[in-house]
């Protein structure tokens, strides 16, 4: 079935407006509900953590809403959800990514705090403390999670010792709990500013009006001037690299198996993204779900993730095991690995896939969130305002000799990096 | 295979409640099957959900954690769509589909681009009647559902929400987690399975809706065509059931891994359809913040609330959140927290009761309450951007009351008042309502 392309988001009815303090806005209305989505970012990310200030990024984007020159931290929730509007600001590895939801009558109070937050936070000493206090005790139950730890154990072995992806956004216990209040409002001042703003603005508001309200607020701002480059890239491993994290006490235990994937600019993104697909996706968990779920029946969740992002991303097969069956998983998944490798995939798979992947995205544009997501992605990987006109003949172009060229440029059944979290010795 | 139960006749054509102004359809097939629809254009997908009126609250031991091992293995493929072919099917066309099961229900849904919208008819139809529950299946998913049950035991909290669970009932099936104890999952046989299966997966006690870019009348033919042949089965009967009144309070403590500490406090609290609900949402937004309405989470924060201001402002927990649960019977209304390092359960607890005992003795602000409301009205908006979840909400609510109760729910929270506030809290906060659990690391 064709795609009704006038409806898609596209070069005719997205607005995009770029400002000479090098910030970028786009705008999509829609009129079927009476809600508005902001989706937006900052080029501060934790990549650019000094060693020894692990979670710097992260600390700050919470601190930023915890008082402002105008507004306290009382003050600045009392009107968000007064109004039963979200606003919120949080770091990844390679931007700070800020949002917010309201009905339309109330986009103009949440650009005001957004605007508030992030061109005039203060820094209050005792909400450093409650906050600190707050991260501290949530590393705390990190320690004890076998997801997230098989998932901090999984990067330590992937990256090398000196790459930024190596370590952890929220950060260690000993980095967060030594951070001042100076050094927050410093790495505010040096990261956060309008020079390479992205914001996507969708719903129930006439584009001149989004774009009127937002200039308001944000066309004067400058900021910090950086203009970062993309993250240096990682190697492919040479050796398979594990580490087993023992947590007693837990019913099951947590894999993550992996290498270094492409990144979301790469060439051949999307040939990984179909094989990732085919490998871990599609329907209930692609073949690892097939072969690990439900011929093994020995995971309630095998499946695969593609990062890819600005930077060298990881490739990651992830499960949830038995502690007993950890080493009965792991040659299943690494089978399925080099199928990907050794075999093209057939005819009747690369059709579903590609049937799925171009077929969904009308239920992905379904609402505000999704769509101000989607543009933003749009912008920040220059993919073009017409992405997702020229989606399906994509993704129609991808063969399945693409798919193996892909798998074999960056899959690894035998070099990779496996963390398992969970009792050890089952 | 499993004896069909299709019968070839056309069924007569049923009388159509078409309501005025709210775009729904709603009509019970001549086989009991209840059908609602509402058309909504706003983008071309259309979700089709089917619910069925059995959930872990109806299970006895010995067999709980059935209803959700009936809903995995309704994924385990039929005669006409074999193994994991409906699976590929629904995916090829780019659609989403998926199954819940929890205290009352047990639900299927597929959300697909509109014109594909059949082959959730087709699929659900299908396996209404037709799941074969081959014996090396449920081999297999025994496995996987045990893992997924470990996968929660892992975390901490849901240790302790079980306990608790536990015991807040000692007569109604709310008492066990929906996914079962051990040693019944352990045990079950395919037989148990398939006659649970049979018993409740019948047109008479089942809800199917659909919305999305369709013409109501047009899906309406085909549901007919599809599930009207489908044989009416043995009436269920009422679950008759009814927890005794607590007679002081319960206290239950659980160790267990770890290095932080957390409280939860329930209280035995109305169903959906009790005229008291209303009042224990708007309580619930003042207490620890307005729920959303929509299955995706996303939410509003809650650092405005009552609780929120006592323990966490105050630096002795690092979160707090309620939980008011629309149910068929009494369930129970919930608050829990996450102690913030060097403080005690019990100091927690503490602060609890400063806050209870304030919404107790002082009507709250009309502000209070007309915040309430406005979150609502937020989330209601924003949860209509999705058929999926007005799908969701439309037979949720129709399996304990009807789907007027999610159309008129903005409504009747605007008619509760201050007095009413304090009156459902007076109701049902007391102490020997409750019970209150710590998990404690050892």
């Amino acid at each position: 079935m064709p795609l009704d392309k006038a409806a898609i988001p596209g070069s005719h009815n997205i607005v995009r407006q770029t400002y000479p303090n090098g910030m970028t806005v786009l705008v999509k209305e829609n009129f079927s509900s009476p809600s508005v989505v902001i989706d937006g970012l900052v080029r501060a990310g934790a990549a650019d953590d000094p060693i020894g200030k692990e979670g710097i990024s992260a600390l700050t984007s919470h601190m930023v809403m915890r008082g402002t020159e105008r507004r306290t931290f009382a003050q600045i929730y009392e009107e968000i959800e007064a109004v039963g509007a979200t606003v919120d600001v949080s770091s990844g590895i390679n931007v700070t990514s800020f949002g917010a939801k309201s009905l339309a009558e109330d986009l103009p109070l949440v650009i005001d705090i957004l605007a508030d937050v992030l061109q005039h936070p203060t820094f209050p000493d005792a909400e450093v403390e409650k906050e600190r206090g707050e991260v501290l005790t949530n590393l705390q139950e990190r320690a004890n999670n076998t997801r997230r730890m098989a998932g901090l154990t999984f990067r330590e072995l992937l990256y090398p010792v000196d790459h930024s992806y190596r370590r952890s956004v929220q950060g260690y216990t000993e980095t967060v709990a030594a951070i001042t209040c100076q050094e927050l409002f410093n790495y505010y001042r040096s990261a956060y500013g309008a020079n390479g703003l992205i914001v996507s603005i969708v719903g129930a508001v006439k584009a001149d009006e989004a774009l009127r309200i937002w200039e308001d607020q944000f066309g004067a701002w400058v900021g910090a001037q950086v203009v970062r480059g993309l993250p240096p890239s990682a190697p492919r491993l040479t050796e398979r690299r594990e580490k087993r994290v023992n947590i007693p006490g837990k019913s099951q235990s947590d894999l993550i198996l992996g290498v270094i994937g492409p990144n979301r600019l790469a060439p051949d993104y999307l040939d990984a993204r179909m094989a990732n697909s085919i490998l871990g996706v599609f329907g209930l968990y692609g073949r690892l779900g097939a072969r690990v779920r439900e011929k093994g029946g020995m995971a309630y969740y095998s499946y695969s993730q593609l990062e890819g992002g600005l930077g060298p991303g990881a490739w990651q097969a992830v499960a949830g095991v038995d502690p007993a069956n950890v080493d009965k998983a792991i040659p299943l998944i690494q089978a399925e690995i080099k199928r990907m490798i050794e075999s093209k995939v057939t005819a009747r798979e690369l059709k579903d896939n590609q049937s799925y992947m171009i077929g969904s995205m009308p239920i992905g544009l379904e609402t505000n969130d999704g769509v101000a997501g989607i543009l933003l992605d749009m912008e920040l990987y220059g993919l073009g305002l017409d992405y997702l006109i020229n989606y399906p003949d994509r993704i129609n172009a991808i063969t399945a000799a693409s798919v193996q060229a892909a798998s074999q440029k960056y899959l690894d059944a035998e070099n990779f990096a496996l963390a398992v979290a969970g009792p050890v010795g089952g | 295979m499993p004896k069909t139960t299709t019968r070839r006749s056309t069924p007569k054509r049923p009388k159509v409640l078409v309501p005025k102004g709210n775009g729904i359809l709603k009509t019970v097939l001549p086989n009991g099957l209840t059908v609602v629809l509402k058309e909504n254009h706003n983008a071309p997908v259309a979700t089709f959900w089917v619910w069925y009126r059995v959930g872990s609250g109806r299970e006895r031991t010995g067999i709980t954690g059935i209803s959700h091992w009936v809903e995995h293995m309704l994924f385990k493929g039929t005669q006409k769509f074999p193994g994991r072919t409906a699976d590929q099917v629904v995916s090829r066309e780019g659609g989403q589909w998926n199954g819940f099961t929890w205290l009352d229900f047990t639900t299927y849904f597929e959300t697909l681009p509109a014109e594909k919208i059949d082959l959730a008819l087709e699929l659900e139809a299908d396996r209404m009647v037709n799941a074969p529950f081959r014996p090396r299946d449920v081999s297999s998913e025994r496995t996987v559902i045990i893992s997924e049950k470990q996968g929660g035991e892992n975390n901490p909290r849901h240790l302790l929400g079980e306990e608790v669970q536990a015991v807040a009932f000692r007569a109604h099936g709310y008492g066990h987690e929906t996914i079962g104890h051990l040693c019944d999952l352990q045990t079950m046989t395919r037989e148990d399975l398939y006659t649970h299966y049979r018993t409740y997966y019948t047109p008479n006690n089942a809800v199917a809706v659909a919305v999305g870019a369709f013409q109501a009348q047009e899906i309406l033919k085909k549901i007919e065509k599809s599930f009207g042949k489908i044989k009416r089965g043995p009436a269920i009967s009422a679950n008759t059931t009814v927890e005794p009144e607590q007679r002081g309070e319960r206290r239950v403590t659980v160790e267990g891994p770890g290095t932080t500490s957390y409280v939860e406090l329930v209280y035995h609290s109305p169903a959906a359809k009790d005229p008291d609900f209303p009042a224990m949402v708007a309580l619930d937004a003042i207490l620890a913040g307005a729920s959303s309405l929509s299955i995706f989470g996303g939410g509003t924060t809650n650092a405005s609330s009552r609780l929120y201001k006592a323990l966490v402002e105050t630096e002795l927990a690092t979160d707090v959140g309620g939980s008011c649960i629309p149910t068929m019977d009494p369930y129970l209304y919930g608050l829990t927290a996450t102690v913030r390092q060097g403080y005690t359960p019990q100091v927690v607890e503490a602060a609890f009761d400063q806050e209870i005992d304030r919404i107790m003795n002082e009507p709250v602000q009309a502000a209070e309450l007309a915040k309430a409301l406005k979150q609502a009205r937020a989330s209601f908006a924003y949860g209509s951007e999705s058929v999926t979840n007005q799908g969701f909400w439309y037979g949720w609510s129709e399996v304990f009351a009807d789907y007027k109760w999610f159309e008129t729910y903005l409504d009747r929270l605007t008619a509760v008042t201050v007095a009413d506030v304090q009156r459902v809290a007076q109701k049902y906060l007391r102490r020997s309502n409750r019970v209150v659990g710590y998990y404690l690391p050892q």
